[in-house]
């Protein structure tokens, strides 16, 4: 099976009034497994269903392959969508579901046969072609979806929340599924999800949208890394985000938070701007006894703990800094009590763990 | 969750009586049409009257007759509904809401008054073929022998295909569309593949109910002066040869078996597939936009639909504002005299119809009522055969109830001197309200599941008996679905046509739908008749209209919680 890449240039789609993808620009690698991630509302499904040819754009140019596709209808475009609650159709057999696609394309009946029987293996579901889509569990619902889906051989795959209907044990072990069938097939495919698990786990790289525009492309570790902005650092992953403003004095690097208050920035850290929010992971804190341990390459702060969590493999403190609230993940071990509410203490975060990210 | 149930004795003495009620009243009548049909003159059993009935080449010829009409009216009401329901349903265009309303206009006139109306408009001197005539030398037949009835029960009925098809499609997931056009199919293949199929149970119960009603249909064909058919062959067979014909009883159990044949069909194919999961709340199909000649195409296709839709209506008004009309492509003479013909002479017909079917639907939502609580409320053992019976009687085509009648009490006199049931006004009450009780029923267990458990024992609990919470409590939230039921009950009673013919034993007896049925006999009675039914059509407008009023309004402040 050959793989495709997919250009979206400049594009941009309203429901009558309402923008909902503003100036959309992705280049998607040929056999790439790409994730669309965002909250509810942000354009990841519209973006999709664009893909797929069930929404028009009004500006910009769809690119599969290299074609333009604007203005083709979906049944000629040859992108397979599984969708999110599969949409088999109840009045016909896993099998028939699945040659349904086969048949449109009037392919010989044995010809047909054949195909049906190898998307069934692939997805291990061959014993049951002849059941109908009532009488299967959600997971084996999914099998088959997919199966009817790839029967076609897609230049495309486009999955559409395709976790979102299972339970949480047979979600991961679906999740590795797919992720081994993608790589088997080398399809380019487009993962849609509002889940960062899912799509720090599976994918190549992974488009997060806000509110009809890409926030930022990159790795799944691109992302946790280095966030570009405010929402992204939030979206993937938690973070501590502090609102304030970066003064230059000298060689040394300072911050003026109205809520943490001055704080001089450990040395030999660029800024590109002075309007930025200052964010750092709460894994990337530590806690220090002593107030002049490691002063140098850290950024040093002092707080009380107001609240902790006990998660099992760390334990999440609230520590009041200022005015502020800074979360706090210390690793936990065997027999270690908690500190308890109350306590004063000196927190550490190392320069190279500090972001700077756009509001 | 489960509640208490209450079986009070009072309500078991109620569910008897009115299983009593239902047996002497339904099965009875129906047993002793289908004991006549299958007996010889000494009670013994004998297939000698079934056996005559096929040797008798006009009864032959009926019964394909019958087939044929019910048949042709399924595919033609099936040509008109499909496009319009599915136009409506996936394409945007003004109109579409104005097309589900015009759709139910036909169900508010009886098909008869529509078969009178039809055949001036569209009868061999009607207005159409007149013009036809005058201008290109020739006729369109349409109004002749079964293409007659089939052309009136089709304009009449398929709105019962259209309304069931689009609630069927409107629940169908967009994603099942959308799934086959990204498998690649579209137009034609995946409406035959896909999108009807899954609308296939509204279809299939709007399209077996058309046959039943149309197989059943006795006014049509007897306005048509059409008598080579079952319905009319029964109703003649009884009142010319007599009550005792065996022939006639034959009819009516092949009536009978169609009518069960036809529902027992229906619900055993929806009830064998899995449509369970074609709407998982997730969104409607989008409507799509038409293209320039589809959009020409659709109005077009619409508009003479509408055009036929309300041509028997439009004829019925000029025929009671004119005088006789005849042989002309227009009536000429504006004249009220019709109008004040009816309210002299027809005065009593009137009064007859609002009088028994005003009791048959009070005592409709009386038994109605009592069935659906002690159905939902109580574990009465066997209380599921009273609903089981009701819907009997929604199978039952008015024309055997109507000859089972007339065979079962002939000779049973009213207490008082009041002279023979089956020639008193009492009969029709009884007709009327067993006939329409599926419709108060269904109504009334409605509203009683709305209302939760958890407010009578909120009553129960501050010290209220059973009585008094039915009273104050149960029957004031049931009220909206009770009244609803009410009206519906009234305006079908009001406008049934089979088994009224038969039951009317004199003039002075007889309610307005067999009022119209005897002035549509002559020419000089088509004016007066034409004024009645506007009459009744108006009355039962009226009753459509507040029933949708209430439907709407009638429930939404009972619910608390969940629904048990």
């Amino acid at each position: 099976m050959k793989s495709v890449g997919i250009e979206i240039k400049n594009i941009a789609l309203s429901f009558g009034s309402t923008a909902v993808l503003k100036d959309i620009t992705l280049s998607i690698q040929p056999g790439e497994f790409f994730a669309l991630l965002g909250p509810s509302g942000s354009g990841k499904s519209t973006l999709l269903r664009l893909i797929a040819g069930f929404n028009q754009h009004q500006r910009g140019e769809l690119l599969i392959d290299g074609k333009d596709v604007t203005g083709t209808q979906p049944w000629l475009r040859n992108v397979g969508m599984v969708f999110q609650n599969y949409a088999l159709w109840p009045h016909m057999t896993v099998a028939q579901n699945v040659a349904f696609g086969l048949e449109a394309r009037k392919l010989p009946s044995a010809e047909i046969r054949t195909k049906v029987a190898s998307a069934l293996e692939l997805v291990d579901m061959g014993e049951l072609a002849n059941r109908r889509p009532g009488q299967l569990s959600g997971g084996q619902q999914q099998r088959v979806a997919i199966a009817r889906t790839l029967a076609i051989e897609p230049q495309v795959l486009l999955l559409d929340e395709p976790l979102s209907n299972l339970d949480a044990k047979l979600r991961t072990q679906t999740r590795q599924e797919l992720v081994l069938l993608q790589r088997r097939l080398g399809i380019t495919t487009i993962f849609v999800t509002h889940d960062q698990e899912e799509a720090l786990t599976t994918c190549h790289r992974i488009a997060v949208m806000d509110q009809g525009v890409i926030q930022q492309v990159g790795s799944p570790m691109d992302l946790f890394d280095f966030p570009v902005n405010r929402f992204v650092a939030q979206f993937v992953g938690s973070v501590n985000l502090f609102a304030g403003r970066f003064i230059t004095e000298g060689d040394h690097l300072r911050f003026d938070s109205p809520t943490l208050g001055m704080l001089t920035l450990p040395k030999g850290l660029e800024l590109q701007s002075t309007d930025m929010d200052l964010a750092f992971r709460p894994h990337a804190v530590r806690f220090v006894e002593n107030p002049d341990t490691d002063l140098h390459h850290n950024l040093a702060l002092n707080g009380e703990i107001v609240d902790s969590e006990f998660l099992g493999e760390f334990i999440r403190y609230e520590v009041r800094v200022g005015q502020a609230m800074v979360k706090a993940d210390i690793p936990h071990a065997r027999g270690v009590t908690p500190l308890q509410i109350g306590v004063q203490i000196h927190l550490r975060i190392p320069s190279q763990e500090l972001r700077f990210v756009t509001a | 969750m489960t509640t208490v149930k209450r079986n009070h004795p009072g309500l078991i003495a109620i569910a008897i009586a009115i299983a009593l009620f239902l047996f002497v009243f339904l099965i009875g009548p129906i047993l002793t049409v289908v004991y006549t049909a299958f007996t010889d003159g000494h009670g013994g059993f004998t297939l000698t009257h079934f056996l005559a009935f096929a040797e008798i080449s006009l009864m032959r010829e009926s019964f394909a007759n019958s087939l044929f009409v019910a048949g042709m009216t399924v595919f033609w009401a099936t040509m008109i509904a499909i496009p319009l329901a599915y136009l409506t349903m996936r394409f945007q265009f003004r109109g579409a809401v104005l097309i589900q309303t015009l759709g139910v206009l036909p169900l508010v006139m009886p098909a008869f008054v529509g078969a009178a109306a039809l055949q001036l408009i569209f009868g061999r001197s009607g207005a159409v073929n007149l013009i036809l005539m005058e201008n290109f030398g020739f006729s369109i037949p349409v109004m002749e022998g079964l293409s007659g009835i089939i052309f009136v029960e089709t304009l009449h009925y398929f709105p019962f295909i259209l309304l069931n098809l689009s609630a069927s499609l409107a629940t169908i997931d967009s994603s099942m569309e959308e799934a086959g056009q990204n498998l690649g199919a579209s137009g034609w293949r995946l409406f035959r593949k896909v999108i009807f199929p899954l609308a296939l149970p509204g279809y299939i119960a709007g399209a077996s109910l058309v046959f039943i009603k149309v197989f059943d249909d006795l006014g049509t064909p007897l306005v048509l002066n059409v008598t080579n058919m079952l319905a009319p062959q029964a109703y003649l067979r009884v009142t010319s040869i007599g009550i005792e014909d065996p022939i006639g009883y034959v009819i009516c159990v092949i009536l009978v078996l169609f009518s069960i044949a036809a529902m027992a069909g229906s619900w055993w194919f929806v009830k064998r597939r899995d449509y369970a999961l074609v709407s998982r709340g997730g969104a409607q199909a989008p409507k799509r936009k038409l293209t320039g000649w589809q959009t020409a195409l659709a109005y077009g296709w619409i508009f003479g639909i509408l055009m036929l839709v309300l041509s028997p209506h439009l004829g019925i008004l000029l025929m009671s504002l004119f005088k006789v009309w005849s042989f002309s492509v227009l009536p000429e003479q504006f004249t009220l005299v019709h109008y004040a013909t009816i309210f002299t002479d027809a005065k009593q017909m009137i009064w007859n119809t609002i009088l028994y079917c005003g009791l048959a639907a009070f005592i409709d939502i009386i038994i109605g009522g009592a069935i659906a609580y002690i159905v939902i409320r109580t574990t009465i053992p066997g209380r599921q055969i009273l609903d089981h019976l009701v819907t009997v009687a929604l199978a039952m085509p008015g024309l055997v109830l109507g000859i089972g009648y007339l065979r079962a009490f002939r000779g049973i006199e009213l207490p008082f001197g009041a002279g023979a049931l089956t020639a008193s006004w009492v009969i029709f009450v009884i007709a009327y309200s067993v006939r329409r009780l599926p419709y108060a029923l269904r109504s009334c267990m409605a509203a009683l599941t709305q209302v939760h458990p958890a407010l009578e024992e909120a009553a129960e609990n501050v010290g209220a008996g059973r009585w008094r919470t039915i009273r104050k409590i149960v029957i004031p939230l049931m009220m909206g679905g009770l009244l609803a039921g009410f009206v519906t009950s009234f305006i079908t009673a009001a406008a049934e046509i089979s088994e009224t013919i038969l039951l009317t034993s004199r003039e002075s007896l007889a309610p307005m739908s067999y009022g119209i049925y005897l002035y549509f006999q002559s020419i000089a009675g088509r004016g007066p008749g034409a004024a009645l039914s506007v009459v009744a059509i108006s009355i039962v407008a009226l009753g459509t209209y507040i029933t949708h009023r209430l439907a709407a309004t009638a429930t939404p402040h009972q619910n608390v919680g969940n629904r048990t």
